[in-house]
């Protein structure tokens, strides 16, 4: 890296930890965008993390869950702990654009010097959604925050991978979805530490209430072993009933994380997890470097006619760039 | 031509009037034509607007007015921009639309916005000419 942008990447910093936001906000810009920036970024804020308390809102599109992080926001700020939000919408794997429209729930605090809201797209890399977050997040940590929100879309790999992301998961539901509570049994239920179902203003919110402790009280055993049972706590996010109840369980998850030495085994997963996922990163990126894309391609048709199994063609490949027999 | 999806567009709707048709579509018209759009909504005052600027560092500002108030508001967001050192044209390319009459339109690309697109715009040649100035700012150059 040129020793120019190296001076730069170090003015950022420096003026990012005086507090300073536009500094802040471009070198979240550098750890989305470009690969060499991000790390010589991550090697040089890394000592300055480990502060913040990272929560994810996590639930289906529509569920409220800006809503109810605009009105958490404020509740929290009550505390003046310095607040980042990082709100990911999803790219379109067509056109590669995203139209992000979290913020617009929360611009009422885009003014207040002790809030930073930054917009995220996901655009669609495999697994490249959890790095930049990751990334972001560490950003953001660096510049103070001491608690950060990060809400995603809640279909498929993006939610398992906020379980890697946040050291608690609050599940935002709403009533009237009735397969939704069945999504939930499928396997989300693992990931909730805490859910809300939000719009509880609608008459069917006593019921998804209802059938969500029935659902919780079939794993008694679970809660009981692992020393922490989710409450579900009902909101309407619109006016904001049920967010200081919210807050607070979140606090009291923190606490349950802390007191119990979980918190110790979640950022040590976290880590175990961020250094395989940039190690198969650098090797996926070596390949591109020293196989030509016509030599990969011809490899992949093989696989594909049959006529070279996967793993075959993987110890080739790790052969041929890397020089080890595998 | 700078990657569509690494450039970032704040489309923003400043002032009181709640005219919020065009800037949607043109939201849209930029999400479609492959760039990371985020929109904050009607209702922006000029200090919102500088400040989502900032925080997720776009590198075009589209605002949309339809009220009569963009000789006020436009100049107060350039200034602001100016005085939070974001450098329009620089750091931060500013276009606008909406109801507009000809001469306001003159004397606001006098003070550094871009170019003003009254109805009827085609959307083919706001995008041409975002992808063409955008290659220009200093974080593209
Ligand atoms: C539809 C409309 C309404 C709807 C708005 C619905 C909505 N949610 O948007 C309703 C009925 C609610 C409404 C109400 C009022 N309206 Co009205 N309305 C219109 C009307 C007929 C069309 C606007 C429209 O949607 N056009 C379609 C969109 C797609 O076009 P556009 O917004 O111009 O956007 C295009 C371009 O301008 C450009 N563009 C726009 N923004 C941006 C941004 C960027 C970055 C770029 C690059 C380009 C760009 O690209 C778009 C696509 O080509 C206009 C008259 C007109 N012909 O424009 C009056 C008009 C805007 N309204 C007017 C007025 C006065 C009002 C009211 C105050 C009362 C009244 N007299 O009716 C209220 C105020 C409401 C409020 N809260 O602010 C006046 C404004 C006068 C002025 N500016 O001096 C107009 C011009 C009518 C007139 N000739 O008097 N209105
Ligand atoms: N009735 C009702 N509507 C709500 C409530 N919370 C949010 N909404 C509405 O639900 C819609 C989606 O909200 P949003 O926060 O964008 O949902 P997200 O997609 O989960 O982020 C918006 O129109 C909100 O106004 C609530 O508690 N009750
Ligand atoms: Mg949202």
């Amino acid at each position: 890296m040129y020793p120019v942008v190296m001076k730069m990447i170090d003015d950022l910093i420096e003026r990012m930890r005086r507090g300073d936001k536009r500094a802040t906000a471009r070198l979240i810009t550098f750890v989305e965008n470009d690969e060499e920036k991000a790390r010589e970024i991550i090697k040089k804020i890394y000592g300055y993390t480990g502060k913040a308390y990272i929560v994810g809102i996590t639930g289906p599109p529509g569920a409220g869950k800006s809503t109810l992080l605009d009105k958490l926001i404020k509740e929290v700020r009550k505390e003046e702990k310095i607040v980042g939000v990082i709100a990911i919408d999803p790219t379109s794997p067509f056109t590669g654009g995203a139209l992000l429209g979290d913020r617009i729930r929360m611009q009422k605090h885009s003014t207040d010097p002790g809030v930073f809201i930054r917009s995220m797209a996901t655009r669609g890399s495999l697994g490249g959604l959890a790095k930049a977050t990751n990334d972001a997040i560490k950003v953001l940590d660096a510049y103070g925050c001491d608690v950060i929100f990060v809400e995603t879309v809640g279909v498929g790999q993006i939610e398992v991978d906020i379980v890697k992301t946040a050291d608690t998961v609050v599940l935002t539901t709403i009533p009237g979805l009735g397969d939704d509570i069945q999504t939930i049994k499928a396997g989300l239920m693992e990931i909730a530490d805490i859910f809300v179902v939000n719009k509880g203003d609608k008459e069917e919110a006593d019921r998804t209430v209802f059938e969500l402790k029935l659902m919780l009280d079939l794993e008694k055993e679970k809660w009981k072993e692992r020393g922490w049972r989710p409450p579900i706590i009902k909101t309407v996010a619109l006016t904001n009933r049920g967010i200081p109840e919210l807050w607070k369980a979140i606090k009291r998850h923190k606490t349950f994380l802390e007191e119990s030495g979980r918190i110790k085994d979640k950022r040590r997963f976290r880590a175990e997890e961020e250094v395989k996922t940039i190690i198969s990163d650098i090797i996926t990126g070596k390949v591109g470097k020293h196989m030509k894309r016509e030599e990969i391609y011809s490899l992949i048709g093989k696989i594909a006619e049959r006529e070279l199994d996967p793993y075959s063609a993987a110890e080739l490949i790790m052969e041929k760039t890397l020089g080890v027999k595998v | 031509m700078v990657e569509r999806s690494k450039v970032r567009v704040l489309i923003a709707k400043p002032g009181l009037d709640g005219h919020d048709r065009g800037a949607k579509v043109i939201a849209r018209a930029f999400r479609d034509a492959g760039f990371e759009v985020i929109y904050t909504g009607i209702r922006q005052t000029p200090e919102q607007i500088v400040e989502s600027v900032i925080q997720e560092d776009v590198d075009v500002l589209g605002l949309s007015i339809l009220s009569g108030a963009h000789m006020v508001l436009i100049p107060k967001i350039l200034k602001l921009l100016e005085e939070n050192g974001v450098k329009v044209n620089e750091d931060v390319l500013v276009i606008a639309g909406g109801i507009i009459p000809p001469d306001d339109a003159q004397e606001l690309e006098k003070m550094g916005v871009a170019k003003v697109f009254g109805p009827g715009s085609p959307i083919g040649d706001i995008i041409n000419f975002v992808d063409e100035k955008v290659a220009k700012l200093k974080k593209f150059a």
